[in-house]
């Protein structure tokens, strides 16, 4: 188990030395609290244990596609906006791409599983302005992987 | 909470799968080898270009490692150079932070570092192996002075949640008493007859012998405490002088806990090639490196250049670039060859003129994540209280390291130590995920319960999450045995007129000496097609 720190007293040191700012990023997050960020780490290192939609999002793509699905374009590079985003009309395609990673984006396959994977995909296929109702099930999923050796 | 390191009685198997963790250092490295890391660097000395042709021009991207290692040589070739870079500095990776620096990451949060003067810390490579050889070898042409980099503290602490009830264990602790325990139950199976199909009569005796040494058993081959044992792993007195209180010999630690400890590929990780004595870094920071080189080549460098397309014809390569930071109109640059450094992260998502090999290659390399969290203290209480002078603790939590300086001991006054290393886990994409501020309070309540004193002793932090930083988008080409068969050397190839250098055209990915080795190729190959031309 954490030995966890009351809140109160880290958000006191954090203010205590001189400021350290942080400018606000796109989407405002609720704050989350020191037991509420340790208790939001996987339970394992090789696999996600996090689960649902929203929380796995929040757990591992808003590093790179941001809080509000808005990606990134002030870089030498880019992360896709997956905002009212057109290649996922078919769910086919982002769960693809969440299991076999897309150019610098990392194969996510053997970190989650066939629900997470489906979970996940019809997060980002139901906000950011996408509304595809249909939706995808695990055992689509699973007939996704590559055939295991 | 986290249960990554199963404490229960392990069984016979798990018993000697645990000895062959120890004992199969060589299948570990043979594995190592295969993924590209614990590969000895084959630098033989400067490079020897022959002189260009007169007027002969190469276009550098990126001033990183690669690209200045690249436009250094070509320089020196006679070649007309110029480096296009995306920031504002030169080094790429190999950057450090220090107080007064900015840094805005990818999503926009900005983050004003706040260490006391002479602080820093390397968010990007930060030791230097002894077998590093073309890495040292710059450093010593372009002066850049070295200092010991501590891998291995025997009194930094080993951690695990799950282990002695969450309290750390000195290194030497465990170190010596895994040691005193295996040699103990080898001992045992050897002279109760169990190794006899294994080993002859004679190398029985010697491995008897060999045990008592290695694990410090007593004359009845039993690992207990004593003066012997404890001049490993340390008294529970200390040996004094005059009339203090007599020497007492610490306990060791159980047999049955020593399984249960999780710890054992803690207490090796010092044994990994990389990881041996000597390890360097630069006095003052790793960006040291980066400066030194770009002292010398600073007027052939154009900063904040963010390139969009490249193009290559039978006599010429061109580059289009767009200003990073005003935008504008593009404009273009061309050369007669062309180095290119740029990560695959961001050259696969611009328009590049090569044929479908070295495209497939560039599209086909994923990036690992790696999130590293600097945290000031007001005094160095781990030196104070802790007596650990540089090195580094390890944890199952995921912040993994808990790293100290390996220099400006005994200082009074704030220090810096790394409190979280997270590197292609899936606790990287979690801090990631997480904004700067959300990464430090993370390392800061992780910490704490390796060192307590984190609580009243914190003074500022920095987090740096490699998917986020703006040059790259990604921390190192995560290459598997599949892809290099597929695309190695396609992606290492001179098209035409282009060739690719960096850590990910080497067997050495996420370390500088990959990128300078795969730059020297590179130019040796490129420069011989040029002379051909």
């Amino acid at each position: 188990m954490f030995k966890l720190l009351p809140a109160g007293a880290m958000a006191a040191a954090l203010l205590a030395g001189a400021p350290t700012t942080y400018a606000q990023t796109s989407v405002p997050q609720p704050a989350m609290s020191n037991q509420q960020l340790a208790a939001s780490f996987s339970t394992s290192s090789a696999r996600f244990t996090q689960q649902g939609g929203e929380t796995l999002y929040r757990s591992i793509c808003q590093g790179c596609h941001m809080p509000g699905g808005e990606g990134a374009r002030s870089g030498a590079g880019f992360f896709p906006d997956l905002r009212k985003n057109q290649k996922l009309a078919a769910g086919a395609y982002p769960a693809l791409v969440v299991l076999n990673g897309l150019h610098g984006m990392p194969p996510f396959g053997q970190q989650l599983d066939n629900q997470q994977v489906a979970d996940v995909v019809n997060y980002i296929r139901s906000d950011f302005g996408n509304q595809y109702s249909d939706v995808l099930t695990p055992q689509a999923v699973s007939g996704m992987r590559p055939a295991t050796k | 909470m986290h249960q990554e390191d199963d404490v229960k009685r392990p069984s016979r198997r798990a018993l000697l799968g645990m000895i062959g963790q120890v004992a199969g250092g060589a299948a570990m490295y043979q594995a190592m080898s295969s993924m590209g890391y614990a590969a000895e660097s084959d630098y033989r000395g400067p490079v020897k270009l022959s002189r260009a042709k007169p007027g002969a021009t190469v276009l550098v991207l990126g001033a990183g490692l690669a690209g200045m290692t690249a436009a250094y040589e070509l320089r020196a070739a006679g070649y007309k150079v110029q480096i296009l870079e995306f920031n504002q500095r030169a080094g790429g990776r190999n950057w450090s932070l220090r107080g007064g620096d900015r840094y805005t990451e990818l999503g926009g949060a900005t983050q004003s570092v706040d260490f006391a003067k002479g602080n820093y810390i390397n968010p990007g490579p930060w030791r230097i192996p002894y077998h590093h050889h073309a890495v040292l070898d710059y450093c010593k042409r372009l002066g850049v002075t070295l200092e010991p980099f501590i891998q291995v503290n025997y009194n930094a602490y080993l951690h695990n949640t799950n282990a002695f009830g969450g309290k750390p264990q000195r290194f030497r602790h465990v170190q010596t008493d895994l040691q005193g325990n295996v040699a103990e139950l080898l001992a045992k199976a050897t002279n109760q007859g169990g190794l006899d199909q294994a080993v002859t009569k004679e190398d029985r005796e010697r491995l008897l012998e060999g045990l008592k040494a290695w694990g410090t058993l007593d004359k009845d081959y039993r690992y207990v405490a004593s003066s012997a044992t404890s001049d490993k792993r340390g008294y529970e007195i200390d040996p004094g002088g005059g009339l203090m209180p007599l020497a007492k010999p610490s306990q060791p630690i159980g047999l049955k806990d020593i399984l249960g400890s999780g710890m054992w590929a803690q207490v090796n990780s010092g044994n990994l090639y990389e990881f041996q004595s000597a390890i360097f870094e630069p006095v003052g920071g790793m960006d040291q490196i980066g400066k030194a080189f770009e002292r010398e080549l600073k007027p052939l460098i154009r900063y904040s250049t963010k390139v969009t397309k490249i193009e290559q014809s039978a006599d010429k390569v061109t580059v289009t670039y767009v200003d990073a930071d005003k935008g504008g109109a593009p404009r273009q640059a061309s050369a007669d060859w062309c180095v290119c450094t740029i990560p695959l992260s961001i050259l696969s998502q611009i328009d590049v003129q090569v044929g479908d090999p070295m495209k497939n290659a560039i599209a086909a390399v994923p990036y690992g994540a790696s999130v590293k969290v600097g945290l000031e203290f007001k005094r160095r209480f781990w030196e104070e209280d802790d007596h650990i002078y540089g090195g580094i603790s390890q944890t199952n939590l995921p912040i993994r390291n808990i790293s100290y300086p390996s220099t400006g001991f005994f200082s009074k006054g704030p220090g810096v130590l790394l409190g979280c290393y997270a590197f292609d886990n899936v606790h990287a994409f979690r801090l990631t995920a997480m904004s700067p501020e959300e990464r430090v309070r993370a390392a800061l309540e992780m910490g704490a319960q390796i060192h307590p004193q984190y609580k009243s002793e914190f003074k500022t932090g920095v987090a740096v999450a490699w998917n986020r930083v703006p040059f790259i988008n990604g921390c190192y080409a995560r290459w598997t045995d599949e892809l290099r068969e597929q695309h190695y050397q396609n992606l290492c190839a001179v098209d035409g007129r282009i060739v690719l250098a960096g850590e990910h055209a080497s067997y050495i990915p996420a370390w500088m000496e990959g990128a300078i080795l795969s730059a020297l190729d590179a130019i040796q190959r490129l420069h011989a097609k040029a002379q051909a031309a």
